[in-house]
């Protein structure tokens, strides 16, 4: 594998090796179908928290509505979806075909206007990057203009969730409502349920989970993260040096919000759903807990973070239910006190020295030099 | 959507949704006050704070059980008590959380946000594997039932009556607390500078446990009104942190006055909206409004003006 030096210095780049052999070749080889997909499912979070790393560990912009973002992205594939399976042939028993059963169930009898367009999938996979990417510019340039930040865009983007969670909920014969668009068959023919084909999409959405990390490598090691890096630490200073914070910051949410997209996008596609349940408070902080468990300084930190994480908790909300909830919340507060900097933290302290050494033992021989980048994180 | 409605009618039903409106407003305010002082005066981010409130419903609850059992003679007068405990209870509880977890988190505010959101998810599940997933309720005393006869067309329930009572009595004694008495200078200060307030002599460790335990203890109390317009299940007060964080920070963080004002504002207009809409539209409506307002003014209604 032949990679830039200078894009991933070398413990990344053994992140990178480690992630890309476990996600491309050892899950596939020794999981079954069904777990695999459970995975593709953890993996939808990974995105989300990748976003979180750019816009919460790099730019210090916490972020509690990121649920909002994978729901619009997972409500765009998901209309699109639905749209398709509601053909008039599939629902010829409903007393207007070819809408949405749920829409039939509310009385609508044509489809509604802004579902339109989401016959098209061009159409649907721009709305995928461009609606959120959009609703979080106003957002964002809402906020940051006026120099909201902090706990406050933390409190009023919890708001924004917990309005389109009521929002969707409510609307039932537009969206679903609480149950969501479920009953999601094919995808331009292809039906998206068997085996074989929740294969292919697993490996569709590894190959979009890396390219979404070579983008988030690359903002990190442009002037561009250094400066999200700089506006973090002394937000003045970089004003001061004739910076637009507001800008940086806005850039920063939008991306997360793009990834968060793409996540909820690829979770309509394999899991074969999107409801409300995933949109909300409850949700959204959750995905902020896969970045901090992962490591909130750490691209390959915080997929490790939503992949363990996940796992957990479908493994102890399996057998042990009453658990599930005082464990993941004692999680979060030995995260905060005792981690601040997640499980990249912790590697980065106790087993990345020990592997330095490995390897300045063996190399000072051969005048090796690293030509890693300084930015003052802690890299997995 | 008013043509349906006489002048008349449409008087009255203002009335009477602001008047159920003002129930709302109480819990609202009894919710933000605890969250003013904690969110506004402290600066942490207390997600559990629906869990202090919910704390104090489930009291309030075993109160009312115990003297159904033991001194039903004196059934009419459990709320009072009942009050009393759940603030206790509340503030112990604050006063522990304060010792065992905040007090290393000042300095990191938005972590404090997720150690305590894990927090609330604890007591979540605690609350579920003590009081039982079923949502408990509460039984009224004879004379709290029935309602007041304004004018033909308007009647006014007594609980409403009697828990706006104790809010504006809370109220005014937290304000009398926070602006007039010793300690409660001692918070500010501390509040408006740590090291200096600890320079002076003001033993800040001990002023933050309290402050914290002051907060939470107020959540138990609005959780004792919270009963009487609702029951209590092990998540209710999740349902309402995040409309108690708008209502403070619509308000202005650190105004005790703003507070009230947004607390007002926000619960009347969701319950005349709830009359003429489906409540979750009305409750789209309100919170929709809050966040637009807040974007444009950032700093809440009523501003202090301070020096950064």
């Amino acid at each position: 594998m032949i990679i830039n030096s200078r894009f991933f210095n070398r413990s990344e780049l053994m992140g990178f090796i480690a992630l890309a052999a476990v996600l491309f070749v050892i899950l596939p080889l020794t999981l079954d179908v069904f777990r695999l997909n459970l995975v593709a499912k953890y993996l939808t979070y990974a995105f989300v928290a990748l976003g979180l790393v750019l816009c919460w560990g790099y730019g210090g912009i916490l972020s509690l509505g990121q649920g909002v973002f994978f729901g619009l992205g997972g409500y765009c594939m998901a209309m699109f979806l639905k749209l398709e399976a509601s053909s008039v042939e599939n629902t010829k028993i409903q007393s207007t075909p070819g809408i949405p059963d749920f829409m039939d169930w509310n009385q609508i009898t044509s489809l509604p206007l802004f579902w339109q367009p989401f016959h098209s999938l061009t159409f649907t996979i721009l709305a995928i990057i461009l609606v959120p990417g959009l609703f979080a510019l106003i957002i964002g340039t809402a906020m940051f203009k006026r120099r909201v930040g902090g706990t406050y865009f933390a409190i009023i983007t919890q708001a924004v969730a917990a309005i389109l969670t009521i929002l969707i909920v409510g609307q039932q014969g537009y969206t679903g409502g609480i149950n969501g668009m479920t009953d999601l068959r094919t995808l331009k023919g292809w039906d998206i349920r068997p085996d074989h084909a929740k294969v292919i999409l697993y490996f569709v959405e590894v190959v979009l989970l890396f390219a979404c990390i070579g983008i988030a490598q690359f903002i990190r090691l442009t002037k561009l993260g250094r400066i999200l890096v700089a506006m973090r630490e002394q937000e003045d200073r970089v004003r001061f040096s004739g910076y637009s914070v507001a800008n940086f910051k806005i850039f920063a949410f939008c991306m997360a919000a793009i990834f968060a997209a793409i996540g909820g996008a690829m979770f309509a596609l394999n899991v074969g759903f999107m409801s409300p349940s995933f949109v909300g408070i409850v949700p959204s902080i959750e995905m902020v807990i896969y970045t901090a468990v992962g490591g909130r300084m750490s691209i390959f930190g915080a997929i490790w973070g939503a992949i363990l994480v996940n796992f957990a908790k479908t493994s102890l909300s399996e057998s042990f239910p009453q658990l599930w909830l005082f464990g993941l919340g004692a999680l979060f507060i030995a995260v905060v006190l005792a981690f601040p900097n997640g499980l990249s933290g912790l590697w980065a302290d106790y087993v990345q020295p020990r592997i330095d050494r490995l390897f300045a033992s063996r190399k000072s021989k051969a005048g090796w030099k690293d030509n890693s980048v300084a930015d003052g994180a802690p890299a997995e | 959507m008013f043509g349906d409605y006489s002048i008349g009618d449409l008087g009255s039903i203002f009335v009477m949704q602001g008047f159920a409106g003002l129930i709302l407003f109480s819990v609202y305010v009894l919710m933000a006050l605890g969250l003013a002082i904690i969110f506004g005066q402290m600066g942490v981010i207390n997600m559990a704070h629906g869990e202090f409130m919910i704390l104090g419903a489930y009291v309030t609850w075993m109160t009312s059980n115990l003297f159904q059992t033991y001194l039903p003679s004196l059934f009419s007068g459990y709320f009072f008590l009942a009050m009393i405990l759940a603030f206790v209870a509340s503030g112990a509880l604050g006063m522990l959380v304060e010792w065992v977890l905040i007090r290393h988190l000042y300095k990191r505010p938005l972590d404090t946000l997720l150690a305590t959101w894990g927090l609330s998810l604890m007591l979540q599940q605690a609350y579920r594997s003590v009081f039982g997933a079923r949502e408990v309720g509460v039984e009224l005393p004879q004379w709290m039932l029935g309602s007041l006869h304004v004018t033909e067309s308007i009647e006014v329930p007594i609980n409403g009556v009697f828990v706006m009572c104790l809010t504006v009595l809370i109220t005014i004694a937290v304000a009398y607390v926070m602006y007039r008495s010793r300690w409660g200078r001692q918070v500010r200060a501390v509040v408006q500078n740590r090291i200096m307030a600890g320079a002076v002599g003001i033993n800040t460790e001990k002023v933050d446990r309290y402050t914290f335990g002051l907060g939470c203890g107020i959540a138990g109390v609005a959780g004792s009104a919270f009963t009487m317009i609702g029951s209590t299940g092990p998540t209710s007060g999740q349902l309402y942190i995040v409309d108690t964080f708008l209502v403070v920070v619509f308000g202005g963080a650190a105004s005790l006055l703003g507070t009230i004002a947004s607390a007002f504002s926000i619960s009347q207009t969701q319950s005349t909206l709830e009359f003429f809409l489906s409540g979750s539209m009305a409750k789209v409506l309100t919170l929709l409004a809050v966040v637009g307002i807040l974007m444009l003014r950032p700093q809440g209604l009523f501003a202090l003006k301070v020096r950064k």
